[in-house]
């Protein structure tokens, strides 16, 4: 689980996270969604640590594992490597159960991380993180770049694990068609403040969202 | 023909104490993003040290295993020093290890006085059809080997070694995979203190030692480590060993005092060559 209380982040005088309060209960399927620079990654980073917060408190109960934006694979290491430093945490270094559930990996576990396709890499970078057995898995942009269909076998595999082993997910995207239609509630983020959150259903219906983030079909389809 | 073979296993062995600095530079380098300035002061602690140790009666291996510690010893303090506060850049790092280097001078001279210092190595030579070879040389030779040999295993085949790898290959996801980075520069500083100091132990009964013979030391380290790209420590084997034999074959059949310069002149023509493509040291990042 995961609680974030009025939490606020700073890059020398530029306020990147004005309190931003949120959280993912167990089992819980979450989005952040906001346009390019709303903050969702320092979000994230906050909650890792990565980056300190100015104010605000960050719990976690129980494992987090954050699959960063842009993979951040280790490239000069074989797919099989990667998986098994996801679990240098929690110490279970069996990756069998990753290739059945991306059977695809399998085929390319001896090869370079760097050598694979986008949409590979990014099944690597979501093992890895699921590798540390986590109770919480936050993912950012998992849409990005990739192809509507490769998204779609994702986005299967953690609906599956969700259902399966009651793993959260925090879903960070600004694709906010994929977000909202993969998990139950979301926070919309604009300019490091939250500006609307609730059930996705009622979001994905409400004016904010529809015209800023999920455009018309036609400019979807474009 | 005797004489060629002789500056051929001269400069092999005298290039394989280049590839053990490069080594510890290379692993250093790669973990932290830091060029140990340092490197060469490791060397030269741990050959006065194995001279002092053998002085006082103590036996050959045990006396050189104590002096390599004492390097790794150094090397952890370098790494303290330089990356110990997290967030340091490597630059300010960098200019750290010049400043441990430099007082790792002022030690030397306060223990060591300023004089050479040398002990005997394996002594005797090994006949080789119509060739004689040091045993000292087969020595450097065959404990090079080995260490590259372990090297090689530990990279490839540990998880630990892997950790460190990941380290070195993206810093970020390693800590977001739960590695602690800072640990894993500090081991990697230590590890290439141990690797300096098995290069002293090696060199010193070749040439002895004194506490300003870091500066030679690290420029013919510093131009192996280039030679392979700052990237993998088994190739900076083979560019210590093309520079010690290339400098060996300079003295012999030019003048002593060229070979000197050769690892300079060297560096220089890598680094200006790297240099005209991207900024030196950041093709290594790649």
């Amino acid at each position: 689980m995961i609680a974030v209380e009025d939490v606020v982040v700073r890059y020398g005088s530029a306020t990147a996270l004005d309190r931003v309060s949120l959280t993912v209960g167990a089992g819980e399927m979450v989005a952040l969604i906001g346009a390019n620079g709303a903050g969702k990654s320092t979000l994230l980073n906050a909650i890792s640590r990565v980056v300190p917060t100015s104010k605000g408190v960050i719990r976690i109960r129980g494992s987090f594992a954050h699959v960063p934006e842009g993979r951040q694979l280790f490239s000069d290491l074989s797919v099989d490597d990667n998986l098994r430093l996801g679990a240098f945490r929690s110490g279970d270094r069996q990756t069998a159960w990753i290739y059945e559930l991306m059977p695809e990996l399998e085929r390319v576990r001896k090869q370079r991380a760097d050598s694979l396709s986008g949409g590979q890499q990014q099944m690597v970078a979501i093992g890895r993180g699921l590798m540390a057995r986590p109770d919480v898995i936050a993912i950012d942009e998992m849409s990005l770049g990739l192809a509507p269909k490769i998204v779609q076998a994702i986005a299967r595999q953690l609906a599956a694990l969700n259902e399966s082993d009651g793993l959260g997910v925090l879903l960070v995207e600004q694709s906010a068609r994929v977000a909202l239609s993969l998990c139950s509630k979301a926070y919309v983020l604009e300019s490091g403040r939250l500006v609307a959150e609730g059930a996705s259903r009622d979001l994905a219906n409400s004016c904010l969202v529809e015209s800023a983030y999920l455009g018309s079909p036609l400019e979807e389809a474009t | 023909m005797s004489a060629f073979f002789s500056y051929l296993v001269h400069g092999i062995a005298v290039g394989c104490g280049f590839a053990l600095i490069a080594s510890g530079l290379i692993i250093i380098y790669r973990v932290t993003r830091v060029v140990n300035l340092a490197q060469g002061m490791f060397a030269v602690l741990a050959g006065l040290a194995a001279a002092s140790l053998l002085d006082a009666g103590l036996p050959h291996g045990l006396a050189e295993v104590i002096a390599t510690l004492a390097a790794a010893t150094a090397g952890l303090i370098t790494g303290v020093v330089a990356i110990g506060k997290r967030g340091t850049h490597p630059e300010a790092s960098l200019i750290a290890t010049l400043g441990v280097g430099i007082f790792g001078y002022a030690l030397e001279i306060s223990v060591w006085g300023d004089q050479p210092r040398s002990f005997a190595g394996l002594s005797g030579q090994l006949e080789l059809s119509d060739f004689q070879v040091s045993k000292q040389y087969l020595l450097i030779i065959f404990v090079t080997l080995v260490v590259f040999g372990g090297l090689e295993l530990f990279f490839e085949r540990t998880y630990f070694g892997k950790a460190l790898t990941a380290c070195a290959s993206n810093p970020k996801a390693a800590r977001l995979v739960g590695i602690e980075v800072t640990r894993m520069g500090l081991f990697g500083f230590t590890l290439g203190g141990a690797l300096g100091g098995v290069a002293g132990v090696v060199l010193t009964p070749l040439s002895p030692v004194s506490y300003d013979s870091d500066m030679p030391l690290f420029v013919n380290g510093f131009a192996a480590a280039i030679l392979a790209g700052l990237k993998q420590p088994v190739l900076a084997l083979a560019g210590g060993v093309a520079l010690g034999v290339a400098e060996a074959m300079v003295a012999g059949y030019a003048k002593a005092s060229y070979q000197s310069s050769l690892a300079l002149v060297l560096c220089l023509v890598i680094l200006v060559a790297q240099a005209a493509r991207r900024p030196a040291l950041q093709v290594a990042d790649q």
